[in-house]
């Protein structure tokens, strides 16, 4: 992490973006004007801010089973709105 | 209009991620008192102007969305007129014993074509402390957060808007206030629904998935009361969707948002008062940004495709 927070690439994107510690990924996106990856309801709830996580450690609050599966879950499937980065991450909107 | 059959929404229970936060929400943001917890986990909850013993019911669940929505009916006797309605249209009827829910009578429950849930019951214990009657002042105790008056409808989203318009419609005596129909096929993509005096009860909007949940409102009093509540949404940092702003349709004026799971909610105020003589108000989907959020006159993309 920098001062200015955790480094966020998005695969097949030349953008970098950053989150601050305990930033909730979607925000951090949002607040970058990158509109890829939809805000919805913020909460976990609704689905539509689904990624991947393809390399990098992050944490998660709750989230509808219904749009991450326990399976998915495993493999970094995750809810950007829900999603607390712990270090630089490499994320995929292509899911 | 003499009200009698279906009277009004009567309860709306809902699936939360995490029930302490549902409850800061629910209770002290949008101001519901909670009136019990059942064995099972589930939290019993009203506004402070009901005079039934609950309308919100929370039901922790590891996914977020509707239950059901249920209607207060006159008496029994409509009870057994709609299950046999219901049945001779081809519906599964189930009955739901009285006491499932505190204080509640009997239930009888339909799935609807959009794949809701809704179940009609006649009996509820009035509330230890719903409005007062002798004398009586606005309230008992100080409203508190979003000073929500009552639980007041739900839009839901689902396939066959037809099927669940003619439910509604034929059986249990819903009129319908306003739609929003295909500027070329005429097709209905939505409508409001209403047993009463007000604009809509229940709202259906056609989608791919069936047995959504838009949003569950809350009337408060007036526009005052929408920058009162817009106030409390960004002290507490509730995630809002849109608003204060106006619709077109019923021409509610209202602010979405969210609860901690997803579920949108809407503070809600104003509108028109429906008489079932009243002509089909039509909006075409060309107008459809005036129809649902008049100032903006567009859609925010979240309308069409945030749903629980
Ligand atoms: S925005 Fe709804 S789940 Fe993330
Ligand atoms: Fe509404």
């Amino acid at each position: 992490m920098t001062e200015k927070g955790f480094q966020v690439t998005v695969i097949g994107s030349d953008k970098i973006l950053t989150c601050q510690k305990d930033e909730p990924l979607l925000v951090a996106l949002a607040r970058q004007g990158y509109l890829k990856v939809p805000v919805g309801c913020r909460q976990g709830g609704c689905g539509v801010c689904k990624i991947r996580i393809v390399e990098g450690e992050f944490e998660t609050g709750k989230m509808s089973v219904k749009h991450v599966s326990d399976a998915e879950r495993k493999i970094n499937y995750t809810l950007a709105c829900k999603t607390f980065p712990k270090s630089d991450l490499a994320i995929t909107t292509k899911i | 209009m003499a009200i009698n059959g279906v009277l009004r929404p009567g309860f709306v229970q809902v699936r939360v991620l995490d029930m302490a936060e549902s409850i800061i929400h629910y209770r002290d943001r949008i101001g519901l008192d909670v009136v019990s917890t059942g064995d099972d986990g589930r939290v019993y909850l009203k506004a402070y102007d009901e005079f039934d013993r609950h309308s919100i019911v929370l039901r922790e669940c590891d996914e977020a969305g509707l239950d059901m929505m249920a209607f207060k009916v006159s008496n029994e006797a409509c009870l057994d007129e709609y299950e046999e309605k219901l049945r001779t249209d081809g519906f599964e009827v189930a009955a739901i014993a009285a006491g499932e829910q505190p204080g509640v009578g009997r239930r009888i429950s339909f799935v609807a074509p959009t794949g809701h849930r809704f179940d009609l019951y006649a009996e509820i214990e009035l509330a230890a402390n719903g409005p007062m009657t002798n004398n009586p002042d606005v309230c008992q105790q100080d409203p508190r957060g979003m000073k929500a008056i009552r639980f007041d409808h739900c839009l839901l989203y689902g396939g066959d808007v037809d099927g669940t318009k003619k439910v509604f419609e034929e059986i249990l005596g819903f009129s319908t206030s306003e739609i929003v129909v295909d500027d070329d096929s005429g097709m209905i993509i939505a409508l409001f629904l209403t047993c009463s005096n007000k604009a809509h009860d229940l709202a259906l909007v056609r989608h791919e998935e069936d047995g959504k949940l838009h949003h569950v409102s809350f009337l408060v009093e007036d526009w005052t009361s929408l920058r009162d509540a817009a106030d409390i949404m960004t002290r507490y940092d509730i995630s809002r969707d849109i608003g204060p702003t106006r619709h077109g349709i019923t021409r509610g004026q209202t602010i979405y948002f969210f609860d901690p799971s997803g579920n949108r909610n809407e503070v809600f105020s104003g509108g028109y008062a429906f008489y079932p003589d009243n002509p089909l108000r039509v909006w075409k989907a060309s107008s459809v940004g005036k129809a649902i959020f008049y100032y903006e006159r567009e859609l925010n993309d979240r309308f069409m495709t945030v749903v629980t």
